[in-house]
């Protein structure tokens, strides 16, 4: 029964939708905030190549090193998305073009790849990776057994973050001031609130979360680092926001599903029906494109919640 | 003090040139020969390329001083290769090694430009006077890892991860269904295409998929070792490809195939070096060493490694020959007749899976 169609596709869509998961909610909060950053996959690739550069590094127990490894690869990829949020909100420069660039110089065969090549990290076994918890020795419970009880911490603690991101949008005072920022920053600037600080928290967040999302490539999905592991991983993930329109909840249902199409294809190919793969992997894009048609009219964008000061920049004298 | 500055300046300069120009004649009789080698992927890979260095690495150390090699990694296919190539020769290498299929174009470019230089090319088929190809039969180590399959499995169910449907892959396939057929009788083989050669969280959701139907073996011919952290997970036996991965799994390791070409690269180099050197395709076997099996892992159990070995000795004489009637296909029907051998040329094409094989050799 728990090795039927329905119950491999739900466990392995979480296990695979949780680094878009993580991905995504921070580039959410980027984008509450007003800043597109399509440095996203960059950032993942760093997060990728410190996480495990940090797991081979730090002795102690495996609980601890691998903690420290997730805060290294958040730490890392913070410290990249702080170019984008320097070049975007200080400098006021063309956000698309800061985050293609982040992406091109921080991933493949680019700040990525010469970190992992500098220490030497390639082809090496990590030494403690995230596996799967057996939790309340339920994991062989029929149907729910696999899908909820016999994931790994990292995805439990997505599941947390999920949450948190719900309260702190809607139910405190920096967050209702976030989506403040990203509606009209003038309006929040008139409010007192500081519009450049929010933009640099939240975009630095994001590049946390990217970094962790990135960890979970090369510390749970295969434990060895290889150069451009993510494979695209952080434009689905920057795709999957406007999927989920903006909103947390959304974005867990949406990496669900997206991990589900990337797994699918073999799952059935297992099963004897032989379907294109090109279909699954396109499916995606597909469906995003779907989304953004309806977010391209002025209806959709009121309905769906696109922040309306999104990837543009705040000039203080324009007011 | 400007003029005493300049002066010391000139002198200098001169002194240098003299030196260059002495150590320029008196060495132009030894210097090193230069060989050069370009890589698709890293030289640390752990798999298909380090397999390359390794080669070279062993003409470092046969050769010693006599010989200067280089490496380019990391080299798209793509038109970058020709350039790469360019700089090779005007860096003065003599003999140029590519390992990559996709750099077959470029290479033969470039050995129609540079007739004095010698150019070999990994898993291609396009010669010239200039421009050899060489590959290895991987597929009699193949049978070998099969034999281990078989033997690891209880139910006689064994899976498989599969690059892309190619005959140097279903020929790999077909060697491993085969070999898992003499000793487990009647074992399936069931493939999983990924369509890359390299993609290791695609390569481990092809793994979790055939494990999940129940396969009690894996093995792979994929480049990174993904399949096997599947396996780990479950407690599946495991075996690998291209080069000795027991360290990802050593629980679950069984063995693999892998290639060794430090003897070839060895003896081309010196047919470069003495003028010996001539175009030609080499196919390696396990007879001759540049194709063999990793060592075993700790689940091997001894009575499957006398079987393995004893095989192995046996392809090693010639004696036997794993492609050899009668061969039947997936529907039943006798392909190659009794007693027949396949001819390399049928080797090389085949698009056919043997009985036991489920999947389609047309892909995914």
């Amino acid at each position: 029964m728990n090795n039927s169609l329905v119950v491999v596709t739900a466990a392995s869509a979480i296990f695979y939708g949780t680094p878009l998961l993580f991905a995504s909610l921070g580039e959410l909060l980027a984008e509450r905030s007003g800043v597109l950053n399509l440095g996203v996959e960059g950032m993942m690739l760093v997060g990728a190549v410190s996480g495990f550069w940090a797991v081979q590094t730090v002795g102690g127990p495996g609980w601890l090193s691998l903690l420290t490894a997730v805060a290294v690869a958040a730490l890392a990829a913070a410290a990249t998305s702080l170019i984008h949020a320097f070049l975007t909100v200080t400098l006021r420069a063309s956000q698309i073009v800061s985050g293609l660039a982040l992406t091109i110089f921080a991933g493949a065969t680019g700040l990525s790849s010469y970190l992992g090549h500098v220490a030497n990290l390639g082809g090496k076994p990590a030494h403690h990776e995230f596996d799967a918890i057996d939790v309340f020795g339920l994991k062989d419970a029929p149907v729910i057994g696999p899908i909820l009880f016999h994931q790994n911490a990292l995805t439990y603690g997505s599941w947390v973050l999920v949450g948190l991101a719900l309260l702190y949008l809607y139910r405190t005072r920096p967050g209702l001031h976030l989506r403040a920022v990203g509606e009209s920053p003038a309006t929040a600037d008139a409010m007192g609130v500081n519009v450049t600080t929010y933009r640099y928290v939240h975009t630095m967040l994001g590049g946390a979360l990217a970094g962790v999302g990135g960890a979970f490539f090369s510390l749970a999905i295969t434990p060895f680092w290889l150069d451009g592991m993510t494979s695209g991983a952080g434009w689905i993930a920057i795709a999957l926001v406007i999927f989920a329109f903006w909103r947390p909840e959304l974005a867990l249902v949406g990496a669900y599903l997206f991990g589900a199409f990337s797994s699918l294809a073999f799952t059935l190919q297992a099963r004897q029906v032989h379907l294109p793969p090109e279909v699954f992997s396109s499916l995606p894009y597909l469906m995003t494109i779907v989304v953004l048609v309806l977010v391209s009219t002025g209806w959709g964008r009121r309905r769906l919640g696109a922040p309306a000061a999104l990837g543009v920049p705040y000039i203080r004298e324009e007011r | 003090m400007k003029k005493s500055v300049r002066l010391a300046a000139t002198m200098l300069a001169a002194a240098a040139l003299g030196a260059c120009g002495t150590t320029n004649s008196t060495t132009s009789t030894n210097q090193p020969f230069k060989a050069a080698w370009i890589y698709v992927g890293t030289a640390g890979d752990h798999g298909w390329t380090q397999a390359h260095d390794d080669g070279r690495k062993v003409v470092e150390q046969q050769l010693g001083t006599a010989v200067k090699t280089t490496f380019k990694e990391n080299v798209p296919e793509g038109p970058q290769v020709e350039q790469v190539v360019e700089g090779l020769v005007r860096d003065g290498n003599k003999i140029i090694f590519a390992t990559s299929f996709g750099f077959q174009d470029a290479m033969a470019n470039e050995a129609a430009k540079h007739p004095d230089v010698k150019f070999e090319q990994a898993t291609g088929f396009k010669t010239a006077n200039n421009l050899a190809e060489y590959f290895g039969a991987a597929e009699d180590a193949d049978y070998l890892t099969g034999m281990a399959l078989g033997a690891a499995s209880s139910k006689g169910k064994i899976g498989f991860v599969a690059p892309f449907p190619i005959p140097e892959v279903i020929r790999e396939i077909n060697a491993v269904a085969l070999g898992a057929q003499t000793t487990h009788p009647g074992a399936t083989v069931q493939v999983v295409w990924t369509n890359t050669w390299f993609d290791p969280t695609k390569e481990k959701q092809a793994a979790q998929s055939l494990l999940s139907r129940g396969v009690d073996a894996i093995g792979q011919g994929q480049d990174s070792p993904a399949t096997g952290e599947a396996a780990k997970a479950v407690g599946v036996k495991w075996s690998g490809y291209d080069s000795d991965q027991s360290n990802v799994a050593p629980d679950i390791w069984l063995t693999g195939t892998v290639y060794h070409w430090g003897p070839y690269y060895v003896k081309r180099v010196k047919a470069a070096m003495d003028g010996s050197w001539k175009t030609g395709s080499y196919y390696g076997s396990i007879g001759d060493g540049m194709i063999d099996i990793a060592p075993f892992g700790q689940s091997v159990t001894q009575a499957a490694r006398d079987q393995i070995n004893a095989k192995k000795e046996a392809l090693k004489s010639g004696t036997f020959y794993e492609f050899t009637g009668p061969l039947k296909d997936q529907s039943g029907a006798v392909k190659i007749a009794a007693g027949t051998k396949m001819t390399l040329e049928q080797i090389l094409s085949m698009d056919w899976f043997v009985q036991g094989v489920i999947g389609s050799p047309k892909g995914g």
